[in-house]
C-alpha cells in the first residue's frame, strides 16, 4: 500500500485549484505577450518617427554630406544669421540646429561648429553628425597629403577576419553570445522554478502547521513521504503551469502577431544585427553566408543533450532546493519568519546567475566557470550555461560533467536526509523561532 | 494476550530533555484506559511513540502481542489535541484523502462516510469548505474520520474540547459505543468529571514517568482515608460532639438547630465501620452514613504533590 500517490495527488490539486494560481497561470501569458507586443509596437512607432534636423552651412566646406536617412532628414537654411536660423528650428518644430560657421579651414569650422537642441540631444543624432563631421575632417586631411576622393573613396573600406577552430571548423563572430544565451535561458528558467515553487512547497508546509493538520496526517503517513509528496506534487503542479505558458503563450503570439500585423522578424534582427556586428559595406551574399552559418552553428549546439541534461540538472537542483524550502517551512511558524532562512539559500542561485553571466559567457572552460558547475548547489545552473559549447572536446569535459552530476547526486542525499530531520521535528514543533544553533541540534535528535 | 498495547521501560530523550523515562504500561483489551498527567509530563510523547510518529530510545512497545511495526498504523486512530484540517479543501474529499491514508480504498471510505455523516447529522456538509464550518463542526468531522477505518486502538486526546455540552455528549455515546463494540481506547484528559465517568484504568504520568495506574477503581480503594460521612437527628449536639472527640477522630461538625441536623465527618482507623454505628444507634437517629471516596481529582493532585514534596 503505498501513499505517496495520494499525496502528491493532493499536493497537486491543491495547488492547482488554487484560486491565485488558476489566475496567474492564465492572467501572465496575456500579460507578458500584451508586453511584447507593446514593445514591438512601440518600437515601431518609434523608428516611424523622422527627426528633422536644420543645417546652417556658412563654411562651405560642406554641401551634401548631410543626406537624409532612414530616421533623420535634414533641412538647409541659406541667406540667415543665426539667431533667425535659431527661431525658425524652434518655430518649425524641428529637432535641432547644426550650425557650421564661415572659418578659414575645415579644422577650424569643426572647432566652431555647434548643435544647438530644445532639450539634451539623444546621442544617436551626436554620433551621426560627429561621424559626418570626422568623415570630412578625416577626407580634408588626406586631400591635403594629396589624395584624391576617389582614392580616398576605394581606401574605406572594412574587414572581418575569419575565425577557424583548430579542427577546421569556420567559426563566426557573436556565435558565443548566442551559445550564452541558450544556456541563459535554461539556467534562469531552473532558477526561476526553484524560487517560485520552493516557496510553494514552503508556504504549504506552514499552511499544514499552522492549520494542525500535520498532527492528523502524521500518524498515518511517515513525514518523508509527506515531504516528498509535497515537492513531487507541487513540481507537477508547476510544470503544467509552465506547460500551460507556453503553449498559450505561443498561441497568443502568433495571435497578436497576425492581429497588430508585426513582422516576427522585426524583433530578432536587432539580436541578428548586434551578432554579427558588421557594418553596412557587407554585400548581400555575405550576409546570407553568415545567416546559414549561424544556423549551422546553432544546430551544432547539442540540444537534444542539453534538453537530457537540462531535465537531470533541474530535477535534482530542484529537490535539493525545495527540500530545503520544505525543512525551512517546518522550522517555523509563519511566513514572516522565513526571511533569515531564505536569504541564505536564494544567495547562491543569484551567484550562479551572476557568475553565468559574466564569467562563463567570457570563458566558458575557465577556472571559474569549471568551479561553479562542480559546485552542487550553482551547478544546475551554471553547467548548463556552459553547455551550449558541447560535450568533451572544445566544450564541458567528460569528467566535469559526470563528476559535477555525481557531486550533485551525493548532495541531494545529503540534503534531504538532512532536510527530512529537520522537518520531521520541526513539523511537530510550535511557538518558537528556532535559530540555526537550535536546527543543529534537531539533526541530533534521534527519531 | 489480554493487552492490546503493552509498554516496556520506554525512555525517549530530545536533547538534554528527557521526555520519558523508563515508563511501562498495560492497556487492557476492550476498556477505555485513561492517561493522565500534567501540562508537559510527556503524554503527547508516549502517544506519539504508539502512533510512530517518533521511536523510543529505549523500551519496546507492542500491539496486541506483536512488536509494534508500521503495518499497525492501520489499526490505531489518533485524534491528536492539537487538530485541524486543509481549510481550503471540501469536506468529504477531505475525509476520503485522510481516510484513503489509513488504508481504505475509495470506495469503501465513501460508503463508511456517510453512514457516519448521517449518524452525526452532518450529512449535507460534504460540499462544504472546511473554512465554512465552526470549530465544533471541524471537530465533528476529525472525529469520524479517527474512527472511520475501524480501528483496534483509539487514542483520544483531549476529544471534547470545542464541543458543546451536547455535542459533547453525542460523541461519549459514540465512545462508548465503539468500546461495547470491542475497540480499546486509550483517553488522554486533564477533564476529571470525563475520566471519572469513562474510564475503567488509569495511568499518571508526571514529569517523565509513570507514578501511578491500575484500576480505577482499586486506585480509588488504595486512596480512601476511611473517612465517613455522618448524618444524625438530634436535640441537643453538645454533649455527642464532646463524647465522640475523646473516642474517634471527629475532622468536622457542623449543627443545623432548626432541621436538628448534625454533620459530621470522621476519620477511622480501618474501614470497619460497625463499632462507630453501634455507637451513634443508641445515641441518635442516623439519618446517613457514607464512606467518602477521593475523586479521580484529589488521586491527581494529591499524588502529583506528594511526589513533588518527596522530590524536594
Amino acid at each position: 500500500m503505498n501513499k505517496l500517490p495520494l499525496i502528491i495527488k493532493r499536493e497537486y490539486l491543491a495547488k492547482v485549484r488554487n484560486k491565485s494560481f488558476v489566475i496567474m497561470t492564465f492572467l501572465s501569458p496575456i500579460l507578458m505577450v500584451g508586453m511584447i507586443l507593446l514593445i514591438a509596437y512601440l518600437t515601431q512607432l518609434n523608428d516611424n518617427e523622422k527627426r528633422v534636423i536644420a543645417v546652417l552651412n556658412e563654411s562651405g566646406y560642406f554641401s551634401n554630406e548631410f543626406s537624409a536617412s532612414e530616421a533623420t532628414s535634414y533641412v538647409n537654411f541659406r541667406d540667415v544669421t543665426l539667431t533667425q536660423a535659431k527661431d525658425s528650428t524652434v518655430s518649425q518644430g524641428y529637432y535641432g540646429l547644426i550650425y557650421l560657421p564661415d572659418e578659414p579651414n575645415l579644422e577650424q569650422v569643426a572647432q566652431r561648429a555647434f548643435f544647438y537642441s530644445k532639450n539634451a540631444p539623444s546621442a544617436t543624432i551626436l554620433d551621426k553628425l560627429e561621424n559626418i563631421i570626422t568623415g570630412r575632417l578625416r577626407q580634408e586631411r588626406l586631400r591635403e597629403l594629396g589624395l584624391s576622393p576617389k582614392e580616398y573613396a576605394a581606401m574605406d573600406r572594412r574587414y572581418d577576419i575569419n575565425i577557424e577552430t583548430f579542427d577546421g571548423l569556420q567559426n563566426i563572430k557573436g556565435i558565443n553570445e548566442i551559445k550564452a544565451v541558450i544556456g541563459g535561458a535554461f539556467g534562469y528558467l531552473i532558477m526561476m522554478f526553484i524560487i517560485i515553487y520552493g516557496g510553494f512547497v514552503m508556504r504549504s508546509v506552514i499552511e499544514e502547521k499552522t492549520s494542525r493538520i500535520i498532527e492528523v496526517i502524521i500518524s498515518s503517513v511517515k513525514p518523508f513521504h509527506l515531504m516528498m509528496g509535497k515537492i513531487i506534487g507541487t513540481s507537477l503542479a508547476g510544470i503544467t503551469q509552465f506547460g500551460i505558458w507556453i503553449i498559450s503563450g505561443a498561441i497568443l503570439l502568433f495571435i497578436g502577431l497576425a492581429i497588430f500585423d508585426i513582422d516576427p522578424a522585426s524583433l530578432t534582427k536587432g539580436g541578428m544585427t548586434q551578432g554579427m556586428a558588421n557594418g553596412t559595406n557587407v554585400d548581400v551574399d555575405a550576409v546570407t553566408q553568415n545567416i546559414q552559418l549561424y544556423a549551422q552553428e546553432i544546430f551544432e549546439i547539442p540540444i537534444f543533450a542539453m534538453l537530457v541534461f537540462f531535465i537531470v540538472y533541474f530535477v535534482l537542483g530542484y529537490l535539493i532546493y525545495s527540500s530545503i524550502y520544505a525543512a525551512i517551512g517546518a522550522a517555523v511558524d509563519n511566513e514572516t519568519d522565513t526571511q533569515q532562512f531564505i536569504f541564505p539559500v536564494i544567495l547562491p542561485l543569484m551567484l550562479a546567475i551572476y557568475v553565468g553571466f559574466f564569467s562563463v559567457f567570457s570563458n566558458p572552460n575557465g577556472p571559474i566557470a569549471v568551479a561553479f558547475s562542480l559546485f552542487p548547489l550553482t551547478s544546475p545552473i551554471v553547467m548548463l550555461m556552459r553547455l551550449p559549447w558541447g560535450i568533451g572536446e572544445g566544450g564541458v569535459p567528460v569528467w566535469q560533467l559526470v563528476s559535477s552530476i555525481l557531486i550533485l547526486i551525493a548532495t541531494f542525499i545529503g540534503i534531504v536526509w538532512v532536510a527530512a530531520k529537520i522537518y520531521r521535528v520541526g513539523i511537530l514543533m510550535y511557538g518558537k523561532k528556532p535559530s540555526y544553533k537550535e536546527l543543529y541540534k534537531w539533526l541530533k535528535y534521534s527519531s | 494476550m489480554n493487552n492490546i498495547l503493552v509498554a516496556n521501560g520506554v525512555t525517549k530523550q530530545f536533547g538534554d530533555h528527557t521526555a520519558l523515562k523508563n515508563v511501562s504500561l498495560e492497556i487492557p483489551k476492550n476498556s477505555i484506559y485513561g492517561l493522565l498527567g500534567p501540562n508537559g509530563a510527556g503524554k503527547t510523547t508516549l502517544i506519539r511513540i504508539i502512533n510512530q510518529i517518533t521511536y523510543p530510545d529505549k523500551g519496546s512497545v507492542y500491539f496486541d502481542g506483536k512488536l509494534l511495526k508500521p503495518e499497525h498504523i492501520s489499526q490505531i486512530g489518533y485524534l491528536p489535541e492539537e487538530r485541524g484540517l486543509y481549510k481550503s479543501m471540501k469536506v468529504g474529499e477531505q475525509a476520503l484523502y485522510l481516510a484513503q491514508l489509513k488504508g481504505l480504498s475509495r470506495a469503501e471510505a465513501k460508503k463508511r462516510l456517510k453512514y457516519w455523516f448521517e449518524k452525526l447529522e452532518i450529512g449535507d456538509w460534504w460540499n462544504k469548505k472546511v473554512q465554512e464550518l465552526s470549530k465544533g463542526m471541524a471537530q465533528k468531522i476529525q472525529f469520524v474520520v479517527t474512527v472511520l477505518h475501524e480501528p483496534k486502538l483509539l487514542i483520544f486526546d483531549e476529544p471534547f474540547s470545542g464541543f458543546d455540552p451536547i455535542n459533547a455528549n453525542l460523541i461519549k455515546e459514540q465512545i462508548l459505543n465503539l468500546k461495547n463494540n470491542g475497540t480499546s481506547i486509550i483517553f488522554s484528559t486533564h477533564r476529571m468529571e470525563s475520566v471519572e465517568e469513562l474510564c475503567e484504568y488509569i495511568a499518571l504520568i508526571h514529569k517523565a514517568e509513570k507514578i501511578l495506574d491500575g484500576k480505577l477503581s482499586d486506585i480509588k480503594k488504595a486512596y480512601k482515608s476511611n473517612i465517613f460521612k455522618i448524618g444524625l437527628e438530634i436535640d441537643n449536639p453538645d454533649v455527642l460532639i464532646n463524647e465522640m472527640q475523646l473516642k474517634f477522630q471527629v475532622l468536622t461538625h457542623g449543627f443545623d438547630a432548626i432541621e436538628k441536623q448534625l454533620d459530621l465527618t470522621v476519620q477511622l482507623p480501618s474501614n470497619e465501620s460497625r463499632e462507630i454505628l453501634n455507637f451513634l444507634g443508641e445515641r441518635a437517629n442516623v439519618k446517613g452514613f457514607v464512606e467518602t471516596t477521593p475523586t479521580a481529582n484529589d488521586i491527581f493532585i494529591q499524588t502529583i504533590q506528594n511526589r513533588n514534596l518527596s522530590h524536594e
